[in-house]
């Protein structure tokens, strides 16, 4: 069982109020993706969740009880950290039986455990090496062995992928993914990459100074964001927004367009003056001087033959433009 | 042209750096040669360098004349019990410090460094006759718990400065793994800072070995160290130069050794942190 339960919670240090008060479901066996700028909260709420910081109010259940006062180790719950946090004065075997050690299991069991998890992950002929002698993609798995071994209500992931190299990120987000599927274990993952969040999660929460703005499935936000902080953040090349006579004209405060959702016509309404064009093959983005729109990026599938100085016409698809009021909040 | 000038740099570097060596070296050098010379040949005038009567009498004597291994004992067990003593007090106080700051830690810190500022000789008096009172005087374990007391702001000060450079998130990682506040110091953190722990042992221990004023204060016939065996031949009365240096290199000789031999442990210890 996995289910962590978030009510008012709060942190404050001293005036500072990190998180002004949360209410988070999380439900058995779900990927939760807590997402957001730097300073926005969401790792303090993961330790929160593990019991590395203490609530200044409210209550965190994990399935049903009221773990708010519990130490970390009380929780049930393990976590992976950005800096791996292995042991280095241990072998990989020892770091992984570690957490077992602590729980007072038998040789034997701990034996078997980090021998099956170690299979799991790839890690068993470097079981007696030291962590220094591993690369940072071993090291982050043996992370995960440490994780697992303890069999977990859930796992906290803080950032894990962010001192990885671009490919290596790629390739540990699909481990992650599977190892989610096979363990069918709550997973909570903090990352400030919204491409992580999109393809990983079961459920997005997207954070911003301390508060949810909002919490959905990766295509609920991407199609229906709530407000504008939501719909700039989740999405990449990020959403266009325009405001002034065009957005009145369509009767909202500012108007938001995705890249993809912008396609170059002949006889579109919008005209601009391509200003960059960065070709990548399957996709061409252009960067659009618009005028009174503003600069406008648009995503044109496959190779678009323009460059920079090129008059264009431009048609947004009518079912993908989002309207926001002026508190910034979506018009549905 | 560069490769010549960073040569003659290197070369005066060398000179420079062996000059101060031998310096700070020679009190030492002529301690211990004039141990193996007459008393006669101790005051000579111009004084001999090399060229003298060699002779162990000198030792003899003081092996005669003085039990130097219950001094030796006692030393030992007065600076290896007060920094045994002083590191299971520190590393938990240095634990906190680094790991669990409040407000007032660095007040703390800088208050605990500032009483090595006062004079000893300051508070002798109601240290004296506290050990009068508990029955200390004169034993080991009342200098084994007053040098402790002279040396912990040291150790902690270390201690806080190894643990500082050990990564929060290592002894959370622990937490997360069900290890208790025990665990956590004794299966992580002590082994992570296993040689700047060893440094501070034995500058302790060093400091402890070479203590006079306390040594001197608080003992007589039965607790005495190897600082009051050298004082012992201290006397204005007669020559005692030669028996005098015989006993001061008996008595600094094996912290001498320990010292040679852990030289690159003690300046690893004592640099640690500086670089990154």
């Amino acid at each position: 069982m996995g289910k962590i339960t978030l009510k008012s919670v709060r942190k404050s240090f001293g005036e500072t109020h990190v998180i002004p008060g949360i209410d988070l479901d999380i439900n058995d066996g779900e990927f939760v993706v807590f997402v957001g700028p730097s300073g926005c909260g969401k790792s303090t709420l993961l330790r929160l969740i593990a019991g590395l910081e203490d609530t200044s109010a409210g209550v965190i259940e994990i399935d049903g009880t009221d773990a708010t006062a519990l130490p970390p180790a009380k929780r049930g719950l393990a976590m992976v950290f950005q800096s791996y946090a292995l042991y280095p004065h241990m072998t990989v075997r020892k770091n992984i039986a570690f957490p077992l050690k602590m729980a007072g299991l038998d040789q034997a069991e701990q034996d078997r455990r980090v021998t099956h998890a170690a299979s799991i992950l790839n890690l068993s002929s470097y079981l007696d090496r030291r962590p220094g002698q591993l690369s940072g993609g071993q090291r982050q798995r043996v992370a995960i062995g440490r994780a697992i071994v303890r069999e977990p209500s859930a796992f906290l992931f803080d950032e894990p992928l962010s001192n990885l190299d671009a490919a290596l990120r790629v390739s540990m987000r699909q481990e992650i993914s599977e190892l989610h599927q096979s363990l069918k274990t709550t997973m909570i993952y903090v990352t400030h990459d919204q491409v992580e969040a999109m393809t990983m999660a079961d459920k997005i929460v997207v954070l911003n100074a301390g508060r949810i703005e909002q919490v959905g499935s990766p295509l609920d936000l991407y199609r229906s964001p709530a407000n504008l902080f939501v719909a700039g953040f989740i999405g990449s090349p990020k959403m266009n927004f325009i405001s002034g006579a065009e957005a009145q004209r369509q009767g909202c405060a500012t108007l938001g367009v995705r890249p993809e959702h912008i396609d170059i016509a002949p006889d579109g309404p919008w005209q601009g003056t391509v200003g960059l064009a960065e070709h990548l093959g399957s996709d061409t983005f252009l960067k659009v001087d618009a005028g009174a729109l503003g600069t406008l990026t648009v995503r044109a599938s496959g190779e678009v033959a323009l460059s920079h100085g090129d008059k264009i016409r431009l048609q947004p698809q009518p079912d993908k433009i989002h309207r926001f009021d002026t508190d910034g909040k979506a018009l549905r | 042209m560069a490769r010549s000038i960073s040569q003659r740099r290197k070369t005066i570097n060398t000179v420079l750096a062996w000059s101060l060596g031998l310096l700070i070296f020679f009190p030492i050098l002529w301690t211990i040669l004039t141990s193996f010379k007459t008393e006669g040949d101790a005051i000579a005038y111009p004084p001999k360098f090399l060229f003298f009567d060699w002779t162990l009498e000198n030792y003899a004597i003081v092996q005669e004349r003085s039990n130097y291994m219950r001094y030796l004992w006692n030393s030992v067990i007065i600076a290896g019990g007060s920094t045994l003593l002083g590191i299971l007090v520190a590393v938990p106080a240095a634990w906190s410090m680094a790991f669990v700051p409040s407000r007032r830690t660095k007040d703390i810190l800088m208050w605990m460094l500032s009483t090595k500022m006062l004079p000893a000789v300051g508070v002798l008096y109601p240290i004296y006759l506290l050990f009068i009172k508990l029955g200390l005087l004169d034993t080991r374990t009342g200098l084994v718990i007053v040098l402790m007391l002279i040396n912990l702001p040291i150790i902690v000060w270390m201690l806080y400065t190894y643990f500082k450079e050990i990564p929060a998130e290592i002894l959370e990682a622990a937490r997360m793994d069900g290890a208790g506040l025990k665990d956590e110091i004794l299966h992580v953190l002590t082994p992570m800072a296993i040689p700047g722990i060893a440094s501070t042992i034995l500058l302790n221990f060093i400091l402890a070995w070479n203590e006079a004023f306390w040594t001197l204060n608080l003992t007589a016939a039965q607790a005495g160290t190897l600082t009051a065996f050298i004082a012992s031949y201290s006397s204005p009365e007669g020559l005692f130069y030669a028996k005098l240096s015989a006993a001061s290199t008996m008595a600094i000789a094996p912290i001498l050794i320990l010292g040679w031999f852990s030289q690159k442990q003690l300046v690893r210890g004592l640099t640690f942190g500086a670089v990154k």
